[in-house]
Formats: structure tokens, sequence, C-alpha cells
């Protein structure tokens, strides 16, 4: 379906990203925010709480992130579209809700602008940090979507794709941003409703008395109900059967968690999404995502005015993480670079994928700023051998 | 068995049955309170959503034929918060116990009440965490043994009534399992009361708390109620908190009116933005 237009600021703007978010949301259809303030991810919410009585959403400054988390969970499971926002401490106390909207399919968008971590850390500067918390911070076995914009009009195309995906799929999605892309200022075209594309929830067709809210019907993601609509259903956080009821054994677990991740890995081709630069024929691949890529490509530009034959991988995507397409590119490129603020983490996942068939370097950098372009040059160099 | 003819039957999921609540445990009295509360409040069934966070009480929502939902520990006020938020025209019910909104959920608690949130909170206190085996809970009195307190609590514990009050509720009760036809009456109040409304309900866990404090079986835990409870209504909050083996003030504490969130969200908005603004109902 189109987007719903009382939502939609069509236009050329200067915006910066967390507002470009803010816009891609209310865009998406998002029409209920539950938040606390936390820097640099409080802009996103701040024009939430300005734009949503005029276009009939509602907007909650809950009392923590834990709270916000699970609020937007109630929300979705009463019909809304909704989302939180937050940065890397209040990540951390959502944790615990993004393994309840795994386990419920509880399609939702969290939004983190990455600063430098850990605890307090950096409030107002940038990070990269957070990303493997974003694959793996919540107990218990899943798979999850993240995106990583590099610019406000990313922060604004991925925020309604986010949406998008969370609906198809009935997950949780992240758009992991970071402090200097939210806080950065550029244009961001908005376009008008009707080529803005939505996906509309996917409701039961069952009579009351007949929805089983988990059952697949031969699909991998099960219809939705609404609280009020009748069926009078019940989920729950507990390794649960077709019915939504809890089962507490090995087999119950197999088949209920087994789904949930299926449903995310075999469809990672239709979700992974990157942007590849003179990758053919390179020697030497960066890989990189978020405001670092837009450092690698200064980086890029002086290896090739040595004669270097480099190209760049950029994740839009970075979660599910791209195998397949890494696995082709190690079979013929001789090494990867990969910087990142942080020291070492989709490093790791990018080694791994490799399984020793070209050679990786990674440029770390505890973030606080962004890296010299003139370090990731000297890693390209020293990987061209 | 289930007995067809049991007219709470087509309130509970029955294909759930046997439950898991031991012998004795005052749970179930409360859901048949609740149901037959429910049964009379004039509000139709699917308009109704029950909320519960984990734990014994945690399992009520399992229980009952509603749109009904198990969440995550100590925070079903902030689930049932979006809920309701999303969808004003339903009615959201929280059930949960006194571990669930007291320790872990006390601050979810606290500003959903500030707020006049339009939720009807139902806490069934046992006075500790059956689930994981008797640990202390922040209502266990002073004196009682607990797993986690096994020489004797020495933490001053809440006093439910008081602190709902204070921090902005609309409705306070509080009964016992042995007042089912009080219970009913202020769970079918509490649900017909726009704001934050909230009831205590006193219940006997006597295969952990009744066991360990040697205060016999269900029945007998039920006969201590009934010995020792004093009804007050209107009796002033502050002087209603519980001490192990003492009296157990029940009654209706609180009623009054305020404006619930939503009804100060739509003046304050149509005061800002005058007749451009369309009332908040929902999103939908």
């Amino acid at each position: 379906m189109k987007a719903d237009p009382k939502g939609v600021l069509t236009g050329a703007h200067f915006l910066d990203g967390d507002h470009a978010c803010c816009e891609g949301a209310l865009s998406a259809g998002c029409r209920f925010v539950a938040g606390y303030p936390i820097t640099p991810s409080t802009e996103v919410v701040e024009r939430i709480a300005n734009r949503f009585p005029s276009v009939g959403g509602i907007f909650i400054q809950m009392e923590d992130e834990i709270a916000s988390s699970i609020a937007i969970q109630g929300a979705v499971w009463a019909g809304a579209k909704a989302m939180t926002v937050t940065s890397g401490p209040g990540f951390s106390l959502m944790m615990e809700h993004i393994g309840l909207a795994v386990m419920l399919e509880t399609p939702c968008v969290f939004v983190n602008v990455q600063r430098g971590g850990p605890s307090t850390g950096l409030p107002t500067l940038p990070g990269q940090a957070d990303m493997m918390q974003a694959r793996w911070g919540s107990h218990g076995d899943y798979e999850i979507i993240a995106f990583c914009p590099n610019s406000p009009q990313e922060c604004f195309d991925l925020t309604i794709r986010a949406f998008n995906l969370a609906e198809e799929y009935r997950v949780p999605v992240m758009m992991m941003m970071d402090e200097c892309v939210g806080h950065m200022t550029e244009k961001v075209v908005i376009p008008k409703a009707e080529e803005i594309e939505v996906r509309a929830r996917r409701y039961t067709t069952a009579k009351p008395g007949e929805y089983l809210p988990y059952f697949t019907n031969g699909d991998i993601v099960p219809a939705m109900a609404k609280a009020g609509d009748g069926h009078k259903f019940h989920v729950t956080g507990l390794t649960h059967d077709e019915r939504g009821y809890p089962v507490m054994n090995a087999e119950a677990q197999e088949k209920c968690v087994r789904r949930l991740v299926e449903k995310i890995r075999n469809n990672a081709g239709n979700i992974i999404t990157l942007e590849e630069t003179e990758t053919e024929g390179a020697d030497v691949v960066v890989v990189s995502y978020g405001i670092t890529s837009r450092v690698a490509v200064k980086a890029i530009e002086m290896a090739k005015d040595e004669g270097i034959k480099v190209g760049h991988l950029r994740l839009i995507t970075a979660w599910p993480f791209p195998e397949a397409r890494i696995l082709e590119l190690a079979a013929r490129v001789k090494a990867f670079v990969m910087p990142e603020l942080n020291y070492g983490q989709m490093f790791f996942e990018l080694q791994r994928t490799i399984g020793g068939k070209a050679r990786s370097y990674l440029v770390p950098h505890g973030g606080g700023t962004v890296h010299d372009p003139k370090v990731i040059f000297e890693k390209i160099k020293e990987a061209a051998w | 068995m289930v007995n067809p003819a049991n007219p709470v039957s087509q309130y509970l999921r029955t294909d759930r049955i046997p439950h898991i609540w031991c012998s004795g445990c005052g749970l179930g009295t409360t859901v048949n309170c609740f149901v037959r509360a429910v049964e009379t409040c004039g509000i139709p069934l699917e308009q109704i959503s029950v909320v519960s966070g984990i734990g014994c009480t945690g399992r009520v929502a399992g229980y009952l034929k509603l749109d009904s939902f198990h969440t995550t520990h100590g925070r079903p006020i902030p689930f049932a918060t979006g809920l309701k938020l999303a969808n004003p025209k339903l009615k959201v019910i929280v059930y949960s116990g006194d571990g669930d909104l007291f320790a872990i959920g006390g601050n979810h608690f606290i500003h959903a009440a500030r707020r006049n949130m339009d939720l009807t909170i139902i806490c069934v206190n046992n006075f500790t965490y059956g689930m994981t085996g008797g640990q202390v809970t922040p209502t266990t009195p002073i004196d009682a043994i607990a797993s986690t307190s096994p020489y004797g609590n020495t933490e001053e514990p809440f006093n439910l009534p008081h602190l709902a009050e204070s921090a902005g509720a609309v409705y306070v009760a509080r009964w016992t399992t042995f007042h089912v036809r009080q219970a009913t009456k202020a769970m079918k109040e509490a649900i017909q009361k726009k704001g934050f409304s909230f009831v205590e309900l006193i219940s006997p866990c006597p295969t952990l708390y009744g066991r360990r404090n040697r205060l016999g079986d269900g029945l007998e835990m039920m006969q201590f109620y009934k010995e020792n409870s004093v009804i007050q209504n209107g009796a002033d909050t502050r002087e209603v908190g519980l001490d192990f083996k003492g009296k157990i003030t029940c009654g209706k504490f609180i009623d009054r009116e305020k404006s619930s969130y939503l009804e100060m969200y739509n003046t304050k908005m149509a005061e800002r933005f005058g007749s451009s603004f369309e009332p908040y109902e929902g999103v939908l």
C-alpha cells in the first residue's frame, strides 16, 4: 500500500539524521512512539512529540528505556506501528524487550544512535561499538535485522524500510545510526506519499474462535491479530505452540525457536543490502558502514592515487551479515580492510566469513571522532602486497 | 475434568486446565472473583485485555479466555500503557503479583499512577515469590521467614494502598481471598472506574510462605483472614500497613475523580491547537 499522506512531509529539506529518521517513521505510518531522553538520539523523539498531535499519533515519554521498549509492543498488539529511540546506555536496558519482540513476533523498530561506550562513555560523540549488542544482546537464540545508514537521506529511507521489514517478518528491526550521522545536516528529499511503498500489517482472516496466533499455514511468518478484534488470543514470552500456549519441552523449543531463526536466515537474500564501488578487479576491498564509510571513501581515493586497485563494499544492512557476497569476493581479492569505531566487532564477522581465503586487516578506533583517512590509507597500502 | 455447566468456564481457557497452582493457593479464588466481576461489569468481553507479568500470578493471563498477554517480569504496566494508548476503547487490566508489580516493576507502577493512566491493576499479594521457591518480596512483613530471609525479614515492607494513593491512584481497595463477594465488587468497581485503579488481594501461599512461617494449610490461612480482617472503608491508607500475623485492614480506601492521561492530553492539545485538533481516540 501507499503511505498515508498525513504523515508525509513531501519536499526537499535540510535535515539532520535524527530528524530524517523521525520523518521516515511518520512516512512509514508509525503513530506510536515511546522513548526516554538520551543523547545523541533525543532529537528524534523531540520532533516526534512536536509532529504527532497533527497526524493523529501519540508520543509518551516513559519512565525509562525498559518501559519504552515494551510500551511500543503493547501499542503494536493494539494495532499501531511503533518505535522507540535511544543510545547505548538505553539500548542496554532495552535488551530484555528485543527478546520479547522476537518471541512474541511483534513488528517494531528500535533506533540506536550510537555514541562512545562502555557505560556512560561519550554521550555527545560517535561510536560504532553496539553492533554486536544489536546482534546478540538479548539472551537466547535469534536472528535480527539491522541497518546502518550513512546519511540523513538514508536515515529517512531506511527507517521506512525498517518498518516494512518489521511487518514482513514480524521482527524488531534496528536502525544502528551513529552520532555523526544523527547530527549531520544534509539535503533530504521526501517523496510524495503515493511514491512511498508501505507494508500493511498482515492480519488473520480466521474467524473468532479459530485463530491460532503462531500457526503459519505453510508460510514461515504467522498472521497477526490485534486486541479487541474478538479473537481472545493469548501470547507469551514462554516457549509456545501454535495456539500461543506455553509448552515446556525440547520439542516445542526446537519448533518455536528454529522458525524464529529461519524466517530471517532463509530470507537473508531479500533483506541484505550492500553498496559496492569498483569491487570487480580489486586487489583490496574496504568494508565499512555508517559514518566510517564516508571517511573510507577519502582513504580509497588516496590509495587509488598510488595505483592500488581498491574497491569499497558498504554495509547498508549490518545484520544479517552478507556472507555469500563476502565469500565470492574472498575468492578473488588479496585482502579486506575494515575500519570501524570499535576495537573489532563487524571485523570479526568478516574474518569468520572469509575463513582464511583472503587476508583481513582491522583499522580499529575507540570512537569519540572518526578515523583519520590517512590511517585507513596506510592499512590499504599494507594490505595491497 | 471441567464441568461444562460451571458458569465461569466460558471465561476460561478450559483446554489449559489443570492449572499449575498448588492446592490451597488463593489464585484460583481471585480468578473466580475476577471473572464474576467481568461478567457483571457491562463491558463486552472482546474489549477487555488482560496483561500479566511473570510469576504464579503472572500465569493468570494464560487461563483467561480474553485477549491476554504474558509479558516480561515487572513490565505488564508499560505494556498495558501501550495497549491502552494505541486503542483507548480497550479496557486494559493488569493482573500480577507483589514481586512483579512492586519490586522489579515498582517504578512502572508509580509512574502509571502518577499519569493516571486508565488501567486497572489487580495485585495478588501473597508476600512471596512463589514461582521461584519462596523468596522475600517488597511486601514480606518484618520477621517473616523466606528462603532468602531464613532468619526473618528485616526490611520494612511497602504499604501498597498508601503507595497507590500517594502515587495518584483514583481507586484503591484491599480484600483477602476470604472476602469473595467484596473482592468481586471491588474488582468490578475498579474495572468500571476511569483512571488508574488498584485492588490488592491478600492471598495464601501455603506451599511456601505458609509452610515456612507455620501458618498452616490454605484453609487455616483463610481462617486467619476471617478472624483477623478488619473492614474499614475509607480508612486512612497511612494506617493500613501489614504486620506479620497482625490485623488486616480491608475495604475501599480511595474513590476519587481526576482527569485521566488522555483527557489531560486532549484538553491541552485542544487548548493549544483549537478546532484544528482532532481529539486523539486511538491510532486506527
